[in-house]
C-alpha cells in the first residue's frame, strides 16, 4: 500500500506549509490591489504586483460543493471510502480544495458551516475540515 | 489576426477511424496511423502531400516529442508539426492552429491526429492513475479527489443551483447508446436503460460508472486542405465555417465558477466568426467525459435555456431523429474514449452527417453542425462550426 501525499514544498510555498505544521492557514494578499488568493506564487494573479503578503485565515468556511468517492482515487485511498472530498469557500473569500472528516461528513450538503482541522501525513499535517453544526 | 478570417479558411477533406475498443496487437502510434491511412484514402493524395502534422498527447506512450515522434513513425518530413496540449480541448484547437497555418500560407495539406491503447495497452488502473496528474499535484492530489470527484463536484453544484434530479440525468447515457447502436464502429453495442445507469457501480456521488467515459484503444485523424485545394480531390469537402477558444483555468480550485464555464465566450466568438446562431444548427457533437458535461456545454452553446438543458434528453430531442441530435455517433460515453481521439471522434462525426448517407444515423436535411471539445475540468474550450457549403 502507498502512503497518503505528503506536502510538497517549493519556493513559492514553504511558508505555506511551514506555517500549516503549527496549525495555520495562509492566503496571500496582494500588497497592491489587495486581493486574496489560496494558491501561494509569485505574484498576483489579478494586477500582476510581485507584492504578496501572507495572512492567516480563520479556519471557517463553507461548503461551495462536494463529492462522496466511492471509488479510490488511488491505491492509499483505498481503505477510506467512502470519502468526502469539498471545495470549501473560506470565511475570507477565497477557494480551496479540502477533504471532510468526522462522523458525520457523509451527510454533508451544499452550504454547510464548516471549520478547519488537521490530518497528520507521516511527520507533517494537512488542513481538512469538519462540519460546524 | 482579427477574428473572422478563418470562415472557409479550411476544409475537412478526409477523415478516420481506427478498429475502436479492445484492439490487442495495436500500439497507440499504429492506431494513430491505422486512422491517418483511413482518412487519407478519403482524399486521394499520398502521404508526401502532408506537409503539416498535429497530434496531441498519450498517457500509455507519453513520448516527449510526440508530434515528432508521429512524423518520424509515418515517415513524412513536413515544413508545420507540434504536440498540442490542452487536454480533451486538443482536436478542435489543432483545427483552429491548422487552420491558422493554412491560411498564412504556412502549410497546405495537414495532417490531424491523436488516440492511444487506454484499454488494453496498459492495465486499467495504471491508466486511472496516469490520469490522476490532472489534479494539482500539490493541492488537490494530497485529499484523494479523482477526476469523476471534479466533475461530480460540478454536477453537485449544478443539481443544486437548478434541481436537476439523479434519475433525469441518467437520461443522458442511456440516449447516447442508443445513438450509439446506429454506428457500426462503436465500443459499445448493447442498450441500457436510465435504470441501468442508476444501478451501475456509484464511483463519485451523483455520478455512477456509466456516467463516465469508456476506456477504449482507439484513433482518430483527420485531414485539413484549403478550399482551393480541396476541389480538386476525391472526397467531398467540409467547410469550417467559425472556430473559437477560451481558457479560463486548469484545476478545478482555480476555476471562476463550477456552474459557469468557457464555453459560453468559445461559441460566441465561432458563431460571430460563422454568421451564424444556435438556432440554424442540425445536430451537435458535444464532449461528454461525464453525463453532466453534454447538458452544461447545450446550455453554454446557446441551444437551450440556462437550468432546462436535461428536458432536451428526456424528451428525446437528443436522438437522432429528434429535434436537435445530439452525439449522433454515442459520443465518449458509448463511441470511445481514448485521449484527446475522444474529441476528435466528434468532429469525425460531424464530417459524416454533413456529408449525408448514414442510414438510419443520418439527421434529415443535415447542413451545419456544431462541436465543442473541452480539456481538463472545462479548462480549456474550442468550439467549431462545420458546413457542407462554403459560406
Ligand atoms: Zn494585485
Amino acid at each position: 500500500m502507498t502512503a497518503l501525499l505528503e506536502p510538497t514544498r517549493n519556493a513559492d510555498s514553504q511558508e505555506f506549509w511551514d506555517a500549516m505544521q503549527q496549525e495555520k492557514l495562509l492566503l496571500q494578499e496582494c500588497g497592491d490591489c489587495g486581493a486574496l488568493d489560496f494558491m501561494p506564487r509569485h505574484m498576483c494573479p489579478v494586477c500582476w504586483s510581485p507584492n504578496r503578503k501572507w495572512r492567516e485565515a480563520s479556519g471557517e468556511g463553507t461548503v461551495h460543493s462536494f463529492s462522496i468517492v466511492r471509488r479510490a482515487s488511488s491505491p492509499a485511498f483505498a481503505s477510506r471510502v467512502p470519502y468526502v472530498v469539498v471545495l470549501i469557500d473560506l470565511a475570507e473569500g477565497p477557494r480551496m480544495p479540502s477533504a471532510l472528516v468526522g462522523d458525520d461528513a457523509l451527510s454533508v450538503t451544499i452550504g454547510d458551516p464548516v471549520r478547519m482541522t488537521f490530518e497528520a501525513r507521516g511527520e507533517e499535517k494537512l488542513a481538512v475540515f469538519e462540519l460546524a453544526k | 489576426m482579427p477574428e473572422g478570417t478563418l470562415r472557409n479558411s479550411v476544409a475537412i477533406v478526409g477523415v478516420g477511424e481506427s478498429d475502436i475498443g479492445k484492439v490487442p496487437g495495436m500500439t497507440g502510434l499504429g492506431l494513430n496511423a491505422q486512422a491517418a491511412m483511413r482518412a487519407l484514402e478519403e482524399t486521394g493524395l499520398k502521404p508526401s502531400d502532408i506537409d503539416g502534422l498535429l497530434t496531441a498527447y498519450s498517457f500509455t506512450e507519453p513520448y516527449f516529442m510526440l508530434g515528432s515522434v508521429m512524423c518520424e513513425y509515418l515517415g513524412i518530413k513536413p515544413r508545420f508539426n507540434a504536440s498540442v496540449i490542452v487536454g480533451g480541448g486538443s482536436p478542435a484547437v489543432m483545427l483552429k492552429h491548422a487552420a491558422e497555418a493554412i491560411a498564412m500560407g504556412q502549410a497546405e495539406t495537414v495532417l490531424i491526429c491523436a488516440g492511444e491503447n487506454r484499454a488494453t495497452g496498459t492495465s486499467r488502473d495504471e491508466a486511472v492513475a496516469a490520469l490522476l496528474a490532472v489534479g494539482h499535484p500539490y493541492y488537490e492530489q494530497p485529499y484523494g479527489f479523482s477526476i469523476p470527484a471534479f466533475y461530480a463536484m460540478i454536477a453537485q453544484r449544478y443539481m443544486h443551483k437548478y434541481g436537476l434530479s439523479r434519475e433525469d440525468l441518467a437520461h443522458v447515457p442511456a440516449v447516447t447508446r442508443a445513438n450509439a447502436l446506429l454506428h457500426p464502429n462503436a465500443h459499445m453495442k448493447k442498450p441500457i436503460t436510465p435504470e441501468d445507469v442508476l444501478a451501475s457501480k456509484p464511483i463519485a456521488d451523483p455520478l455512477h460508472m456509466l456516467d463516465c467515459c469508456l476506456i477504449s484503444d482507439a484513433g482518430g485523424a483527420m485531414i485539413v486542405t484549403s478550399p482551393e485545394r480541396a476541389k480538386d480531390l476525391k472526397g467531398q469537402p467540409i467547410y469550417l465555417h467559425g472556430i473559437g477558444e477560451h481558457h479560463t483555468h486548469e484545476h478545478l480550485m482555480c476555476a471562476p465558477s463550477l456552474t459557469e464555464f468557457g464555453a459560453k465566450e468559445s461559441s460566441r466568438i465561432a458563431y460571430d466568426m460563422a454568421g451564424l446562431g444556435p438556432q440554424d444548427m442540425d445536430f451537435a457533437e458535444l464532449y461528454d467525459c461525464f453525463s453532466i458535461v453534454p447538458v452544461l456545454e447545450f446550455e453554454e452553446l446557446g441551444l437551450g435555456k440556462e437550468g432546462e438543458g436535461i428536458a432536451h434528453w428526456t424528451s428525446g430531442a437528443a436522438n437522432v431523429g429528434g429535434a436537435l441530435p445530439i452525439n449522433t455517433h454515442g459520443g465518449m460515453l458509448s463511441h470511445a474514449h481514448a485521449g484527446a481521439a475522444g474529441g476528435l471522434f466528434g468532429i469525425v462525426e460531424a464530417v459524416r452527417q454533413l456529408r449525408g448517407g448514414l442510414g438510419a444515423r443520418q439527421v434529415e436535411g443535415a447542413e451545419v453542425g456544431i462541436v465543442h471539445n473541452e480539456g481538463g475540468i472545462l479548462s480549456s474550450h474550442c468550439t467549431l462550426i462545420l458546413g457542407r457549403e462554403p459560406r
